[in-house]
């Protein structure tokens, strides 16, 4: 290694490795998961970071004494090893308040995850928790409407709601895909939900999609009598056209859009959700791409963070995982950023990988959306790993029903409604839940096919993002 | 695989209608209301009773059958308090609400006796 490189590291333990300093609660609060290349020490890599994440450079500059470099640093204040792996710690980081933009996500990620994560002394980094101070949470306007808004709006109460997303994702025209939107909301879902990436493609340009999809939502709650949504998909290639898109689908008086804040980017997103605010439509979020940034263990941002920071720019609804489908996702850990997208108040939990206690103060909370691989004998478990504040999504559970998508609909709204029942019984789920299915289906012959058709399917995989303490 | 059947659901057939939860399951029994009180009082929701005629269900606003009953966990008094309302309008919907105060929402809701829709 390079001598001027070995000057630097020893200068970033000199500034910004501080054992002995107490977190203010104004103070921006980070856990980094951090794999040093070979023979640079802890304290100096966890230094490092602090410094490459806030103020530091490689060298010292004159300029740096025309300020309070002192008071603008980012700290790292505390090293712990990581449960089952010797060639990783995790570096806490205390940062001023003052070295962000108010309600800029953008500006917070910029430097959190920025030129550190391309960082020659480490091998690999990831952001593992954020602690936003109240004080900057506040800043940010938080889900436009939130759970309780949502649920009077739609006038759903006491239960999950049902969704489902329309496939094949890609090839329908706009008055066929409407047709199957139409199809699953009589039968009984709550909402239908365009696929992340129909947005307005050459065989189905998203005006037609809207005005059918629209005329779907209307004609399903004439003939139900009951409040139905579709989630527009709104992402688009520019800000400009995704807004231009929102508008005219508010002109509809449709309840729900929805946007990718992942590839439609943070300022959009944050954008959106204010718009959203303000014109009273409801913002559903899908996450396409989370996987390349949360899946790897050792690097990339845990999706804990990803959901925090989704909360914080404002959306309705927010993908979790399943626990029990086809996608990845550890129990605990899921479980975890569900609290994170609903309670008031998270609390710090090693078992469930959350590293600081969060107050979400007034902030309103999102509503975890389970949505991918699940069906109709997944509905026990998915109740009762989810509650009540949640969207559970049907994709191919609804449509590949035997007689269709009405029929599909159906057989899982019954499903549903049989087990929130016998929950409030008191009846045991987990234990319980196959004789709720086969009880509800004597009256229900949409479920008991439904039944027969999935029962042999089972998702298995082991999870590759573990928590850390289950490692070795 | 069985035949394909018809899913029979009409806009021109009132009885299509259906009331949010429950609305999927067989019309609840004096045992299953009973339950789903016991749950609304063990959750330290507060009790209400609605009801409405049959064709306007989507309104937000139902009427109230005289006032939520504010702490009430005498299960049997509640159960009194919906047969009364249903005994008064017979051909109405008759709605039972869990007031989740803390979270200012409805923790429960449900159609507890059926109106007429025929």
């Amino acid at each position: 290694m390079a001598k001027t490189y070995q000057a630097g590291v020893k200068e970033y333990r000199a500034t910004y490795w501080e054992p002995n300093y107490t977190p203010k609660d104004t103070d921006l609060l980070a856990c980094f998961k951090v794999t040093p290349q070979p023979g640079i020490d802890r304290e100096e890599v966890a230094a490092a970071v602090a410094a490459e994440s806030s103020t530091g450079t490689w060298t010292t500059v004159w300029t740096d004494l025309l300020t309070d470099l002192n008071y603008y640093k980012g700290r790292a204040y505390r090293i712990e090893d990581v449960p089952g792996s010797d060639a990783e710690f995790y570096a806490f980081i205390a940062y001023p308040i003052d070295l962000f933009e108010p309600g800029s996500i953008v500006n917070v990620f910029t430097s959190l995850v920025g030129n550190v994560f391309g960082f020659k002394a480490l091998r690999a980094i990831r952001l593992e928790d954020v602690r936003f101070p109240v004080a900057y949470l506040t800043t940010c306007d938080g889900p436009p409407h939130g759970i309780q808004v949502e649920r009077d709006l739609m006038n759903k109460y006491g239960r999950p709601m049902l969704g489902c997303t329309i496939k094949p994702k890609l090839g329908l025209s706009g008055k066929n895909y409407g047709r199957a939107v139409y199809e699953a909301l009589r039968g009984g879902l709550d909402f239908t939900k365009d696929d992340e990436n129909v947005n307005s493609q050459p065989f189905m340009h998203w005006k037609q999609r809207f005005d059918f999809c629209q005329e779907a939502i209307e004609k399903s709650e004439r003939e139900t009598g009951e409040r139905k949504g579709h989630y527009l998909n709104v992402t688009a290639p520019t800000s400009d056209e995704m807004m231009r898109r929102a508008e005219y689908a508010k002109s509809l008086n449709t309840p729900i859009i929805m946007i990718d804040y992942i590839t439609m980017g943070f300022g959009a997103t944050t954008a959106l959700s204010k718009w959203c605010k303000q014109n009273g439509v409801l913002l559903h979020v899908h996450r396409a791409m989370h996987g390349v940034i949360d899946r790897n263990p050792h690097h990339g941002i845990h999706f804990r963070v990803l959901s925090k920071i989704m909360r914080l720019m404002g959306g309705d609804h927010l993908h979790s995982g399943t626990v029990v489908g086809k996608l990845e996702g550890d129990r605990t850990a899921t479980l975890g950023w569900i609290d994170i997208m609903r309670e008031e108040f998270v609390k710090e939990d090693r078992s469930r990988g959350i590293m600081f206690d969060q107050d979400f103060a007034y902030m309103a909370g999102m509503i975890p959306v389970a949505s991918g691989g699940i069906h109709v004998w997944h509905m026990p478990a998915l109740v009762s790993i989810f509650g009540d504040d949640s969207v559970l999504q049907f994709g191919g559970g609804t449509l590949g029903h035997p007689w269709g998508n009405a029929a599909g609909a159906c057989a899982n709204r019954v499903a549903l409604e049989a087990c929130v029942k016998a929950r409030n019984e008191g009846i045991e789920l987990a234990k319980e839940g196959g004789n709720v299915l086969r009880e509800a289906a004597k009256h229900s012959p949409e479920l008991a096919i439904a039944l027969e058709t999935w029962k042999e399917i089972r998702f298995e995989f082991d999870t590759v993002d573990k928590l850390d303490v289950a490692h070795k | 695989m069985s035949q394909v059947q018809d899913y029979k659901s009409r806009v021109s057939d009132p009885a299509s209608r259906k009331f949010e939860t429950f609305s999927y399951l067989p019309a609840m029994t004096e045992a299953d209301i009973r339950k789903q009180v016991e749950y609304i009082v063990s959750k330290g929701w507060n009790p209400a009773v609605e009801h409405t005629e049959p064709q306007y269900l989507m309104d937000n606003y139902w009427y109230m059958w005289k006032l939520p009953m504010f702490g009430e966990t005498d299960v049997d008094a509640i159960l009194a308090e919906c047969k009364a309302c249903h005994e008064a309008n017979p051909g109405n919907h008759v709605r039972l609400i869990g007031y989740d105060n803390f979270k200012q929402s409805q923790g429960a809701s449900m159609v507890v006796y059926r109106g007429n829709t025929k």
